[in-house]
Parts: structure tokens; C-alpha cells; sequence
């Protein structure tokens, strides 16, 4: 990384930050009208988000995409689809089954379900209840990404999967049961995480551009929208069978 | 501090490891063949871990603190009741007396989604991949903008109190017309944009605004509204991406 395209990059993410400091400075001065407390944290903190945005833009260029474009390639050029799939179930269960994000909704979820009597109020029902929607959403983002890959592959527009996702969901919420609908909404969030969705994309545009007749703009994208649609109806039939 | 950053970066370490193993195994023991450029790539990997270590650790030193308290004391009866004329009483007030709080959700959405580093990432790529037609800073507008009227939206109705589903469902309504008008490059790319905005920066923030406004608010429940808030903060950019593309489509249009 040379020291130019460093200091280029480092700007962009200056410019990047400028808002969401404007914003809590103007609302905290200008009409809560109270001083900024902790400035010197401030000060290091904002330094500290500064070169981490930096440092994730750089890697980003040099690991991820690149990883994620010449696996595509590479499967593309084995012809065997029954890999490839085995493949996008494997990336999608596994950055998800270890998300820390999952771990505190699903803790959170097993509480609430303790405290309505849905399962036992012991650590060890609490314990499987999370344990059993951790592998549920993991399962749906797995799920997700194999039909996402699939509908690469087969060129299949991408608008019939979403709106029939769409109409699962709405099927789904007014089945299930109230208190696990905002946990299912929420779990659709928390699946895409900041490592998942440059890898994930660089997959599918790689996956696009080296099958002939796919367009990459047209075919590429989509698989970020499967992951975080299919853990809102999975979640959903988890609740309606616990 | 030290050890906060040092919990953040095991923490991230967690987060990587897993597909650092998927990719590697599946390289070598299926695909069979050495990673280009290897030493890059793997010094690539730990720049992401390092950085995204940072990002995190800066954003619960500098600005997560300060925002949520900024939510909570925006929502307060406290704030809320001393704009208004007079009235100390939040069942009382109309839907005007939140005026802050609704421009405090639209500002907030904006900037959190602009300084996202996965719509960000999403950016970089459209803008490569279409060969230019797609600018990095018009389609992150774009899903901010979506973001921003979205957060603003979802305020409304915590305190307007009507019902989540009617705005998703409408919502939907809206995303399958506008999918049969708008220009078939965009289409994948606007519902990709719902995805990426409800991550590391927005929905820290959002969440604490919603569960502010609903347990200042009688009757309303602070779990239900503060995840309503989230639904629509990914509802609304595959609106707004759609209407990016399809004004982008109309001006070019030599008429």
C-alpha cells in the first residue's frame, strides 16, 4: 500500500465522518444546548474511527474483494455446480453461526421467551432455545445464498424471489406468534454483517461476470436481500414449531 | 480503553475466522489450487480486522455514548414539554411537539448511513461493475436519503401510534410498482440496499431513538417500536435507489 493511496483514502473517509459529526455537534450545542462532555475521548475516538474506516477501505481492495471475485472464477472454471452450492451454504451458514450480533439477539430472545412461559425459565432451556435460533438463522442465510447463487447461474430476475419472500413474510407474521415477530424482523439486520456483505458481493459479481450471457450488474447483486429476507420467515417457523 | 480495544479486536477476530476457514479449506482441498497473491490477500484480511476493530472501538469511545444520550433526552417529557406552548402533560401533545425529534431522526439516518462501511464496500463495487454509470457518492446518497425519510417516517408512527404492517405492506406495494418501471440494472442493486444499511453504525443509534420516543409515549412498547424503526430504515433506500435510477434514466434521456 503505497503512502499516496493511503492518504487518499484516508480523506475520503474524513469526508465520510464529516456529517454524523455535524449532526451530534449541532443537536448537542445548538439545541440541546449543552457542552460536548469527555472531549479528549472524543478527540481520540473519532481519530480512532477515522483510520479503522481507513484501514477496512484498504483491506477491502486488497483481501476481500479480490478473494471473493477469484473464487467465483475458480469455481465457474471447475463447471461443478454441486461444489459451488455446497460452497454458498458453507460461507452463509458459517459467518453467521458465529456472528456476535446473533448471539446477544438470540441470548435476548431466549430471556423473553423465558419470561412468557414459553419454555422453562432453567439456564439450560434458555441456553437451547438461543442455541436452536442461532442454527435458524444460520440455516435460512445458507439457504439464502445457495438459491441466490442458483439464480445466478440459472439467470433467473431476481424480482420473483424477492416479492415472493415479501409475501412469506407477511403470510408468516400473521401467523406467528406476536412476541417472535420483532425478534424475526430484527435477525434480517443483524445477518449482513460489515465482513459478510463486500465478500458475499464480490462472490456474486465474480459469479456473473464469468458465466456467459450474465450480465454482472443485472445478475451480481441480489444475494445481501436474500440473506437478510429469508432469516425473518425462518425465525418466524421456528416460533410458530418451539 | 486498551483492553475495550483489545475485547473489540477478539471479538472481530471471531467474526472473521469463520470464513477465513470456509475460503481456505474449500481452496485447498477443492479447488486445488494456490491463492494469487497470497501475502496481499492475507495482509488484506488482517487490514479489514484491524480496521473494522478501530471502527468499532472509536464509535463507542466518540460518538455511540453521546447519541444515545442525545435520543433519550430529545424524547424526554423534559425536552418535548418545554417546546411546546406550555402544555406539561406528553398524552396531551400533538404530533408537531416531536418537530426535533423528527429532524433529529432524518439527520441521524443520513449521516449513520453515509459513514456505513458495508454500503460503502456495496458502493465501490456498483461503481466498478457499471462501468462508471452508477457514481459512489449518488447511489449512497441515495439509499441515505431512503434511510433518512424512512427513520423520520418510523418516528412518526411510534407517535402517531397506527399501526406497523399498514406502512411495510404499503411499502411493498410501492417497491413492486416501482420494480416493474425501473431500469433492470438497478433492480438487484436497490434490494441489496435494504440490506446493507441496518448494520454496524445505524442501528446502534436508531435503536436508543426508538426505544426513547416508545417509553416516553404511554402505551407503547418499547421493544416492538424500537425493531419497527429497523424495518423501516431498510424499506425505504430500495424505494429511494429505484427513484435514483430511474430520475438518473429520465435526465440523461435527450429530450
Amino acid at each position: 500500500m503505497t503512502s499516496q493511496a493511503f492518504l487518499k483514502t484516508l480523506l475520503s473517509s474524513a469526508y465520510d465522518l464529516v456529517p454524523i459529526f455535524l449532526v451530534i455537534g449541532f443537536f448537542q450545542l445548538a439545541i440541546l444546548q449543552q457542552p460536548i462532555p469527555n472531549l479528549l475521548e472524543m478527540l481520540l475516538g473519532s481519530l480512532f474511527v477515522l483510520l479503522g474506516l481507513t484501514f477496512f477501505v484498504q483491506g477491502l481492495e486488497m483481501g476481500l474483494f479480490p478473494i471473493g471475485e477469484s473464487l467465483a472464477y475458480a469455481f465457474a472454471r471447475k463447471g461443478s455446480l454441486v461444489w459451488l452450492l455446497l460452497f454458498s451454504f458453507a460461507l452463509g451458514f458459517g459467518t453467521t453461526i458465529a456472528e456476535p450480533a446473533l448471539i446477544a439477539v438470540a441470548n435476548e430472545a431466549a430471556k423473553v421467551a423465558a419470561d412468557g412461559h414459553v419454555i422453562e425459565a432453567t439456564t439450560e432451556a434458555r441456553a437451547e432455545y438461543a442455541f436452536g435460533l442461532r442454527l435458524t438463522v444460520a440455516l435460512s442465510v445458507g439457504f439464502a445464498i445457495v438459491v441466490g447463487v442458483l439464480r445466478i447461474v440459472r439467470g433467473w430476475p431476481v424480482q420473483y424471489l424477492i416479492i415472493g419472500g415479501y409475501v412469506g413474510v407477511i403470510v408468516m407474521t400473521m401467523f406467528a406468534p406476536p412476541e417472535i415477530v420483532g425478534i424475526a424482523y430484527d435477525t434480517g439486520g443483524v445477518t449482513t454483517s460489515t465482513i459478510t456483505v463486500p465478500l458475499v458481493t464480490a462472490l456474486g459479481i465474480g459469479l456473473a461476470s464469468s458465466i456467459r450471457g450474465r450480465n454482472p450488474m443485472v445478475d451480481g447483486f441480489g444475494l445481501i436481500a436474500f440473506a437478510s429476507l429469508t432469516p425473518m420467515i425462518f425465525v418466524m417457523a421456528y416460533g410458530m414449531l418451539g | 480503553m486498551m483492553t475495550d480495544l483489545l475485547q473489540v479486536l477478539w471479538i472481530t477476530v471471531w467474526d472473521v475466522l469463520p470464513i477465513a476457514g470456509i475460503i481456505f479449506g474449500f481452496q485447498v482441498l477443492v479447488l486445488r489450487r494456490p491463492i494469487l497473491h497470497l501475502r496481499r490477500v492475507l495482509l488484506g484480511f488482517f487490514l479489514v480486522l484491524l480496521g473494522l476493530g478501530f471502527f468499532l472501538q472509536g464509535l463507542e469511545m466518540a460518538l455511540f455514548p453521546l447519541g444515545k444520550l442525545m435520543a433519550q433526552q430529545l424524547t424526554s417529557a423534559n425536552f418535548i414539554g418545554g417546546g411546546g406552548e406550555g402544555s406539561s402533560t406528553t398524552q396531551s401533545l400533538d404530533w408537531d411537539a416531536y418537530f426535533w425529534v423528527y429532524i433529529f431522526a432524518f439527520a441521524i439516518g443520513f449521516a449513520t448511513t453515509i459513514a456505513e462501511p458495508a454500503l460503502l464496500a456495496v458502493a465501490l463495487k456498483a461503481h466498478q461493475v457499471s462501468g462508471g454509470a452508477i457514481g459512489v457518492w449518488g447511489l449512497r446518497n441515495a439509499v441515505a436519503l431512503g434511510v433518512a425519510i424512512g427513520i423520520a417516517l418510523g418516528t412518526y408512527r411510534i407517535v402517531s401510534g397506527t399501526p406497523l404492517h399498514w406502512y411495510i405492506i404499503s411499502g411493498y406495494v410501492v417497491v413492486v410498482i416501482q420494480t416493474l418501471f425501473a431500469p433492470r440494472m438497478i433492480i438487484a442493486l436497490a434490494y441489496d440496499s435494504g440490506g446493507v444499511t441496518t448494520s454496524t453504525v445505524t442501528v446502534p443509534l436508531v435503536a436508543a431513538l426508538g426505544l426513547g420516543l416508545a417509553s416516553t409515549i404511554p402505551g407503547r412498547n418499547p421493544v416492538f417500536d424500537g425493531f419497527g424503526l429497523i424495518a423501516f430504515a431498510s424499506l425505504f433506500p430500495i424505494m429511494s435507489v429505484m427513484a435514483y435510477a430511474q430520475f438518473s434514466a429520465w435526465w440523461a434521456k435527450p429530450s
